[in-house]
């Protein structure tokens, strides 16, 4: 009974919807990616890569915003990178993907030991403090889970809506959409494939960087080596999971990252009976059941992972 | 801007490609080490003598390239098959968790027949963690980039539990760590005093028989074929998801006996920093190599020779030590562009 | 060439000249195309039409040469100047995105990318009107992906109205269209000239030429042979400029009917990832006899060549090869049976592109003992091969060792030619075997066909050129919509009734 009741306590949504807040904006970044045709496997360094420039951007003295657009910048250019190597010269998107984040995550290790040759303890900076909204954030239980989080949260749950929006509503997501189906449409109707994957795959990186930012300067207050652990993989398979639409996305990192939160504290509940470690894979596991429940209906962009030439069909 | 096919290279710029992305990477990383204060020249100076300075270093590179050379050709195994293996990191540590289980004396067997025994039985390990992902990719159509790669997550947390349950040492004064194995289980020096063991002659082996495989077998022939193009392969009769699962075993045991050479030949015991990331090192090497299998052991050479180099150059010229692992994914991404331009010429209009 | 026009130019193509490698796709090519007229493009496959309107719209650049629309030059490379200055394409293979419905199809690429919200209402309506205006009818708002051909097709026609197209470039339109769909196709053309657009008529298909044209220009291995005005010329001269010869038909002795060495009875195939399927599909295919299956392309002659290759099974109904009930069905126990696949696509399919010849030529047989041993093959043997094929089947290549995609589409051809007749074959699946090859190359797999036809070997000729069918085949069989006609002997049935089969008439009952 105990297991069930901590489904009816605050702090399990208000936590659960902080550990989905990173999820949410790197499988925003993600499914831009994929949306446009381009499997973005540079997804883990880049979250390592964001997470410490926003980081240190506020550890330099900066703004806590200026930090969330350095980290979006940042992730921006491994975007560029990534896309140059796979869309105008068409390189194998999983071997480039799996470079930059090799690339990206031991650039920002080199990084903070140049910065910070001497520390044993990772410095701290002041993160975002929750803002609650007046009056919603007083509605028992949905109040504080959504209502009185950072304010980097609320920016993660508009980047959904702000996402769908432009994927569905505005004439670029429609070239975006029609990138990843079918590059030669976009091609006849006089626009560049290059230009829209490339655009597509730099906005998608931006994102993810700010999810790994939201790491050291929202849930924690410092960076350490290793602190994505995985999460970037984990949101590739919350776009497959998510069919590639932004709404269900949102869905399966909620779901997710409650399940996280509940494992989190059944561990407490169990006192060590079972080894921690069996907790702490669950997500992962959760991952690989996840793909192999969607894998097979999936309506995935049909033009993912081939590169395009001009002029062929 | 346009790719076109064109006629294979000769020899000369086969090798001059290569030789132009360890160029760029270098130069590059040129610019990290100004950022860092130092001349670019000295500091590789020093690399190079860390690595190849001494009889001391040049053994030390061998010993940490030993481990490097199976995890390359086990990337290289299935690359071939476009078997997208990012799990060699998982198959290592399954190789050597059967390694310490079977190795602290559970088989009383004299060395001769313990090492094969426990070798198999490491490989068929790190093979079976494959099949899963490949399996999933046949049957059901997931990603096997996406699984082997949450694999190599829940498989460390998996180590890490029997490192504080199971395996544990209890000598171990608490650490996570098994305990060692027994003298009969261990690969022995190649030089008295030495820590170069019979690994590193075992991956050379490992290396010449993967060669002769894909090369001259009709499994090799295959492998090829399938990853070149599946369709066709398929048409052609070649039965695609065996291969697959072929190739999958394969290269999960090649990967498994990282774990078990490390083990059994150099560490003794287990530990959770066992590897320090081989297998993804194990993709920048087999990318290095074009997948060929010889050419694994001089880029797995090539590769610790930069992390031995970079460790030593660390201590003395205040670069750290994870400029090497800059230098070695640069290399990557270079070398992928250089593979390219070997086989497309550019043409800008 | 003489300006045979009154009309003011709107399209004038001035010396272009087009190189692939060695290949030579266009030379030196010059066309002027009045307003209010229709010019037919004809030439056999492969004589550099389509690389022609390619560069004319864009997507490629020509090494020389310059066009010239409404007197403005046209800068090279660019989709949007040619689509600003009034130029639309309607593509062989269409361009549509399965993802969208066909108002955002239409409009894609037509409002400002950085405005923030698509203006559908608008899209809607303009599309609404020139619906109407040209009588072309579809639903604005239903996904592309559940239209028929003929309505995609319609889609891509108002792509270009939509954009105040005033020269229409047609890429082989009647290559997946019915008859009726073609006359359909027709009459919209003739409406679309009437209000003043130009229009550009590719196909290698002479009666559509004769029916739709006001002047022909004839392409032949990239060059221009000859221009006409259509009211002036016969088919029969066409056809000769066309093939450069008279078109002898190859001369075919009697078939000497055998037993039935494949037979589908009512057979019937899960639907494939195209929609391709067979629906309780009959057919026999006897020893010595040339089956021409003729239909238009999309009603289930990609699966039937996938069930008789091994790489479909039937769902229902009963296959037999050589009396024998088939099981355990697969491209392996195919080729056991001695069937011999010449797959519809020689790129994706037919070959592996990065391997070498000499891999290519064995990839069906390389398990024979004549390739290999205990696992390891024999790559002298292999290369041995290969090189007797080179030889035997004139086909030029720099060495066993190129990579086949370095290869010509005729010599990749013969090389898979090669492949499938060299253990002399009792059954041979020959699907689209001339497809975008050079005359000289269409006549050599001919007469390989006809030999092999003589030795006692039944094949299965899957065509969407009906010509080609009608002088192979002993007997014809219609497809449509994954069934298959009772087969009619050589010269039973008239053009214009197999046309009719085509568009289903008959079919329904006669299945």
């Amino acid at each position: 009974m105990e297991a069930f009741e901590i489904l009816l306590t605050a702090s399990f949504w208000v936590a659960a919807i902080r550990i989905a807040s990173p999820l949410i904006f790197a499988t925003m970044g993600e499914l831009v990616c994929e949306r446009a045709g381009v499997l973005n496997l540079g997804i883990e360094g880049i979250m390592t890569a964001g997470a410490f420039a926003g980081w240190l951007t506020v550890y330099a003295g900066g703004d806590l915003w200026t930090g969330v657009a350095v980290a979006a910048m940042v992730g921006a250019l491994f975007g560029l990178l990534h896309a140059a190597l796979t869309v105008p010269l068409g390189l194998s998107q999983h071997v480039v993907g799996i470079g930059i984040t090799l690339l990206a995550t031991s650039l920002t290790y080199f990084t903070y030991r140049i910065v910070l040759p001497e520390v044993t303890s990772p410095p701290k900076i002041e993160p975002f403090q929750p803002l609650p909204i007046p009056l919603l954030s007083e509605i028992p239980l949905v109040g504080p889970a959504l209502f009185n989080q950072t304010p980097l949260t609320y920016l993660a749950f508009i980047a959904v809506a702000l996402t769908a929006w432009v994927l569905y509503r505005t004439p670029l997501g429609l070239a975006v959409r029609a990138a990843g189906e079918n590059p030669a449409a976009v091609e006849a109707q006089g626009l560049s494939v290059t230009g829209i994957r490339m655009g597509a795959v730099m906005a998608g990186s931006a994102l993810m960087a700010v999810g790994g930012a939201f790491l050291t300067m929202s849930a924690f207050n410092s960076f350490f080596f290793q602190m994505i652990a995985g999460r970037g993989w984990i949101c590739i398979a919350l776009v497959v999971f998510g069919s590639w639409r932004p709404g269900k996305a949102l869905l399966g990192a909620v779901l997710f990252a409650a399940f996280d939160a509940y494992q989190v504290r059944l561990q407490q509940l169990t006192g060590g009976m079972v080894p921690y470690q069996i907790f702490l894979m669950m997500p992962y596991v959760l991952s690989i059941l996840a793909l192999v429940l969607v894998a097979r209906r999936a309506t995935y962009p049909k033009a993912l992972m081939i590169p395009y030439q001009k002029g062929e069909r | 801007m346009r790719l076109e096919a064109k006629p294979a290279p000769s020899l000369a710029a086969t090798l001059a490609y290569p030789a132009g992305a360890v160029l760029v990477t270098l130069l590059s990383s040129s610019l990290l080490v100004l950022a860092a204060g130092a001349s670019p020249f000295s500091v590789f100076a020093l690399v190079a003598k860390g690595a190849a300075g001494s009889q001391f270093a040049l053994l030390e590179t061998l010993t940490r390239a030993t481990p490097l050379i199976f995890t390359g050709l086990a990337v290289a195994v299935a690359f071939r098959a476009k078997l997208w293996n990012i799990g060699a990191e998982a198959q290592l540590y399954a190789g050597a968790v059967v390694t310490v289980v079977l190795g602290t004396g559970a088989l009383p067997l004299p060395a001769p027949i313990l090492i094969p025994v426990i070798m198999i039985a490491a490989m068929a390990a790190g093979a079976l963690l494959l099949l899963g992902p490949a399996l999933l990719k046949t049957r059901f159509g997931v990603d096997e980039v996406v699984t082997t790669l949450l694999l190599n997550f829940i498989v460390l947390l998996f180590v890490s539990m029997l490192l504080e349950g199971v395996l544990k040492d209890p000598m171990g004064l608490g650490w996570p760590q098994s305990q060692r194995v027994v003298a009969d289980a261990q690969l022995p020096r190649l030089i008295q005093g030495k820590r170069l063991h019979l690994g590193f002659l075992i991956a050379i082996l490992a290396a010449a028989i993967v060669w002769v495989v894909m090369k001259k077998t009709t499994l090799g022939y295959e492998m090829r074929a399938v990853g070149h193009n599946p369709e066709a392969a398929r048409f052609a009769g070649i039965p695609v998801n065996s291969v697959l699962m072929k190739t999958a075993l394969l290269s999960g045991g090649i990967a498994a006996l990282a774990g078990f050479s490390e083990v059994a030949g150099l560490k003794g015991n287990l530990t959770l920093d066992l590897s320090p990331g081989y297998g993804y090192t194990g993709i920048v090497v087999a990318m290095l190599a074009m997948l060929n299998p010889l050419g694994v052991v001089a880029s797995a050479i090539f590769v610790a020779a930069i992390f031995v180099g970079a460790d030593a150059m660390s201590r003395t010229a205040g670069v750290p030590s994870y400029i090497a692992e800059v230098m070695v994914a640069t290399a990557l991404l270079t070398m992928v562009v250089a593979i390219m331009l070997m086989r497309f010429k550019v043409r800008w209009r | 060439m003489p300006d045979t026009t009154d009309s003011p130019i709107v399209l004038r193509l001035s010396g272009i000249t087009k190189r692939f490698g060695t290949l030579v796709a266009n030379d030196a090519i010059s066309l002027e195309l009045g307003k209010g007229e229709v010019v037919a493009l004809l030439g056999e496959n492969g004589a550099g039409k389509t690389t022609l309107m390619n560069i004319l719209f864009g997507h490629y650049v020509a090494d020389e040469g310059t066009v010239e629309a409404f007197d403005e030059l046209l800068p090279a490379g660019d989709p949007r100047a040619a689509l600003d200055a009034g130029i639309g394409m309607v593509h062989q293979h269409f361009t549509l995105a399965d993802n969208m419905t066909v108002v955002e199809n239409i409009a894609l690429g037509t409002q400002s990318p950085w405005s923030l919200r698509f203006n559908r209402a608008a899209a809607r309506k303009r599309i609404a009107q020139l619906s109407q205006d040209f009588g072309l009818a579809v639903d604005p708002d239903r996904p592309v992906s559940a239209l028929s051909v003929g309505e995609r097709q319609r889609v891509e026609i108002l792509k270009a109205l939509y954009r105040d197209a005033r020269i229409l470039i047609l890429d082989e339109p009647t290559a997946v269209l019915t008859p009726p769909e073609t006359e359909a196709l027709f009459r919209t053309l003739k409406m679309l000239v009437g209000k003043g657009l130009s229009i550009i008529f590719i196909s290698h298909k002479l009666g559509e030429v004769m029916a739709v044209s006001d002047r022909v220009l004839v392409l032949r291995g990239g060059r221009l042979v000859g221009e006409r005005r259509t009211a002036e010329t016969t088919r029969k001269e066409l056809a000769a400029l066309m093939v450069g010869q008279e078109v002898a038909a190859p001369s075919v002795a009697p078939a000497k009917r055998g037993e039935a060495l494949l037979v589908l009875e009512s057979v019937s195939t899960a639907p494939s990832a195209s929609g391709s399927r067979l629906d309780q599909a009959t057919l026999a295919l006897h020893a010595g006899v040339i089956t021409g299956l003729a239909g238009v392309s999309g009603n289930g002659q990609s699966a039937l060549a996938a069930l008789i290759a091994g790489t479909e099974r039937p769902v229902s109904g009963t296959m037999r090869v050589a009396g024998e009930p088939v099981s355990g069905w697969s491209p392996r126990a195919a080729l056991a049976q001695g069937i011999a696949r010449i797959p519809e696509d020689r790129h994706a399919v037919g070959t592996i592109g990065d391997m070498s010849v000499t891999e290519n030529v064995i990839s069906e047989r390389y398990r024979d003992r004549r390739f290999s041993r205990r696992g390891f093959i024999d790559w002298k043997a292999a290369r041995a091969f290969a090189e007797e094929l080179i030889r035997d089947y004139d086909v030029k290549c720099p060495s066993p060792e190129a990579r086949i995609r370095l290869l010509s589409g005729g010599n990749m051809q013969k090389l898979i030619l090669g492949r499938a007749l060299d253990p002399d074959p009792v059954i041979i699946l020959a699907n689209q075997p001339t497809r975008g090859l050079d005359v000289g190359a269409v006549a050599y797999v001919h007469r390989r066909l006809l030999e092999a036809r003589q030795k006692g070997a039944a094949v299965l000729l899957i065509s969407e050129d009906l010509d080609e069918i009608l002088a192979l085949s002993d007997e014809v069989c219609v497809m449509f919509k994954g069934r298959i006609s009772p087969p009619s002997p050589r010269g039973a049935r008239s053009i214009q009734e197999l046309g009719e089969m085509m568009a289903g008439q008959g079919l329904e009952a006669a299945a």
